[in-house]
């Protein structure tokens, strides 16, 4: 997985709440049998139109805000079905933060096994965030755990065994299999009928 | 010290960790489907590792399966993910209930109809409604793809623990009212996501009475109330229901004894406690586009308070002034991991026999097994929708999701005995209405929803 120290990027604003898997990603994108590919997919029912062309007004396909990594959103984000291809989406677009009044929690786990930092802000730091224009940048620091816009510094909270994976990017496995010997030892000991 | 039932059986999966951090926990079952499997077991093969436990894991094909003609799979997608987990169980040695199985169906349906879901077991499985098999007492949630991988490869997973909410359900129910409108009653009163963070257990004199398909059926929802884990804490109906499955216990007195010590040992315990009441309730029907936008059968629709209503309503194409019962049906949908199973049926067919559909109404009757299927053409309850009009399908997801061939089409309204009514969830543009198996089938007669604890039905 890639590391996430630090993040200076331009940023898309998309403010509704409840944003849900099933709009992130649509599940006719689901059956994919691999992990990439599905960024040009992002946001499907919102990014084109019933015809396939590009819905011109939607933020994302503003020329503007080509190159954003950083995404702005609302409450209960990545609520819904817990298709871990809305993270693969989000990533393979190329975001690397999201920002948002909340994550539903399978969301939020999915986004930390594959380097996507989902970020919690109160609703006044975001109310400034979204005030972004598009060529001015968000700086994130993983480390210091603070979002810089202008002269604000926001401070976020993360657990901080997530804080460590995203700045080692560590491969979950890996690192479970550094408990080898205790997780024979547990098996060795279940009840025989589990 | 004084614990929960949750508390008692994560307690016995702890490997290593603290809580309050992430703790390395051990699965007792992992359940495993075409849709969420493929890039792990491409993750496991690209790094030469091997499934740890494959006596502990098992497969099946749900989602993409066609119900109508179960072995012509005309989408390519659909074929390449189902033809890839055929072969990915077999390089890696995981048992498979493939199609045309008698084991096959969806996968929080065979889970526990084979007798693999029991009581205080640790279940994961890369779907949302995992937290199904919470009814009997086991902690069962669902989780993301590369964890699916992790835990292929390890056997364990690492997880915060959650805080726990027990929701106290009081009172008889009404005749015709189930555990369906139990569950729809109580998000429709606490929203969609009050269980954020919290492990819920279902408890009190009305769940006890509840049969374990009632149970399965409550749990099953409580994702759509933000939770990722409900249960129920196991009881002689729990241990009469696993008695004799294929997959139950060998010395079954050992494993009862065992499964007894967990219950919560006092209400105090709960980080959260809430009371519901079923005394009064009334069959529920969805008029919106998540399953918190629900409504007593009897009463208007809500008023518009927000834009969420307002986008709703536009898309549902209902107004505030209306009842449920003034909704046109086009479709009715019987089936998903939500009630499906054989009590579903019976319950649906009590309801349609001597009656035939409205016209203009289509009905789509999806078991969620193979051995619902036959048992319930055995029985005689699969020739009762039959003779009512209804298609009779093969088991599978069908509609619920519609990743396969069974799509509500655009603008017409369903009512559904699933899970969710999101926006294009059972068809681009399609118009869902979640309710009971009893309403649904009620409905399909009328061509509209009527109220069945009205005299005329009971
Ligand atoms: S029946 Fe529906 S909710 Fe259940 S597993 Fe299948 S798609 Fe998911």
């Amino acid at each position: 997985m890639e590391a996430f120290v630090r993040e200076t990027g331009r940023a898309v604003v998309m403010p509704n709440d409840n944003i849900n898997t099933d709009i992130i990603l649509p599940k006719q994108f689901l059956k994919n049998i691999l992990k990439t590919g599905f960024g040009k997919d992002l946001f499907y029912d919102w990014r084109y139109n019933a015809d396939g062309s590009l819905n011109e007004a939607f933020e994302l396909n503003k020329p503007e805000h080509k190159g954003a990594s950083i995404l702005i959103t609302g409450d209960d984000f990545g609520s819904g079905s817990s298709r871990e291809h809305a993270v693969w989406a989000l990533t393979d677009y190329g975001f690397r933060a999201v920002i948002g009044g909340g994550f539903s929690d399978i969301f939020y786990m999915n986004a930390t096994k594959n380097g996507l930092l989902p970020i919690v802000l109160p609703e006044e730091n975001r109310q400034i965030l979204r005030g972004i224009q598009a060529d001015e940048y968000i700086r994130i620091d993983l480390p210091k755990q603070t979002v810089t816009y202008k002269d604000d510094i926001f401070h976020f909270n993360i657990n901080s065994q997530w804080k460590e994976k995203f700045i080692n990017g560590e491969d979950d496995i890996d690192n479970t299999m550094k408990y080898e010997k205790l997780i024979t030892a547990f098996e060795k000991q279940r009840p025989i009928f589990l | 010290m004084s614990k929960t039932l949750f508390d008692k059986i994560w307690d016995k999966h702890v490997i290593t960790g603290e809580i309050g951090e992430a703790q390395l926990m051990y699965v007792d079952l992992h359940l495993i489907h075409e849709v969420t499997s493929p890039q792990p077991f491409d993750g496991l093969r690209s790094t030469n590792r091997r499934v740890r436990r494959p006596d502990l894991t098992f497969a099946t094909m749900d989602h993409n399966v066609p119900t109508k003609d179960i072995f012509n799979v005309q989408d390519q997608m659909s074929k390449l993910q189902m033809d890839t987990l055929v072969q990915n169980t077999k390089e890696f040695g995981v048992p498979l209930a493939s199609i045309g199985d008698d084991k096959q169906g969806i996968v929080h349906v065979v889970g526990p109809e084979r007798g693999l879901t029991q009581p205080a077991k640790l279940i994961v499985c890369g779907d949302s409604h995992t937290a199904t098999h919470g009814a009997f007492g086991a902690i069962a949630f669902g989780i993301g793809t590369s964890e699916v991988e992790h835990v292929l490869a390890t056997q364990t997973i690492w997880q915060i623990k959650p805080k726990t909410m027990g929701i106290k359900v009081t009172g008889k129910l009404l005749k015709n009212t189930y555990a369906k409108d139990i569950i729809m009653g109580i998000i429709a009163k606490y929203g969609v996501s009050f269980g954020v963070g919290y492990a819920i257990e279902f408890y009190g004199e009305t769940v006890e009475n509840l049969s374990m398909e009632a149970r399965m059926t409550m749990c099953n929802m409580s994702i759509e109330a933000g939770s990722r884990t409900g249960m129920v804490q196991p009881d002689q109906t729990t241990f009469d229901y696993i008695k004799g499955r294929e997959q139950a216990p060998k010395d079954f007195e050992a494993a009862k004894n065992y499964w007894s010590q967990f219950y919560t040992d006092d209400e105090s315990d709960f980080d959260e406690t809430l009371t519901f009441d079923v005394s009064n309730l009334k069959p529920m029907v969805t008029w919106g586009t998540n399953p918190g936008m629900a409504t007593p059968v009897d009463q208007l629709l809500p008023a518009i308070k927000d834009d969420n209503d307002a986008n709703a309503y536009e898309y549902i194409g209902l107004h505030p002034h209306m009842k449920a019962t003034d909704i046109n049906l086009d479709y009715i949908f019987i089936g998903s991991c939500t009630n499906s199973r054989y009590e579903d049926l019976e319950i649906a067919a009590n309801m349609m026999e001597g009656h035939h559909l409205a016209p203009n109404v289509t009905a789509w009757i999806v078991p969620g097994s193979r051995a619902i299927r036959n048992r319930a053409i055995k029985s005689g309850i699969a020739k009762v929708f039959e003779d009512a009009g209804c298609e009779w399908r093969e088991p599978g997801c069908s509609a619920c999701l519609a990743m396969n061939p069974d799509k509500i089409p655009a603008g017409k309204h369903v009512a559904s005995t699933s899970n969710r009514n999101f926006i294009g969830r059972q068809g681009a543009g399609s118009r869902t209405h979640l309710a009971s198996p009893a309403m649904v089938a009620a409905a399909g007669i009328a061509g509209h929803f009527v109220d069945i604890t009205a005299d005329e039905f009971v």
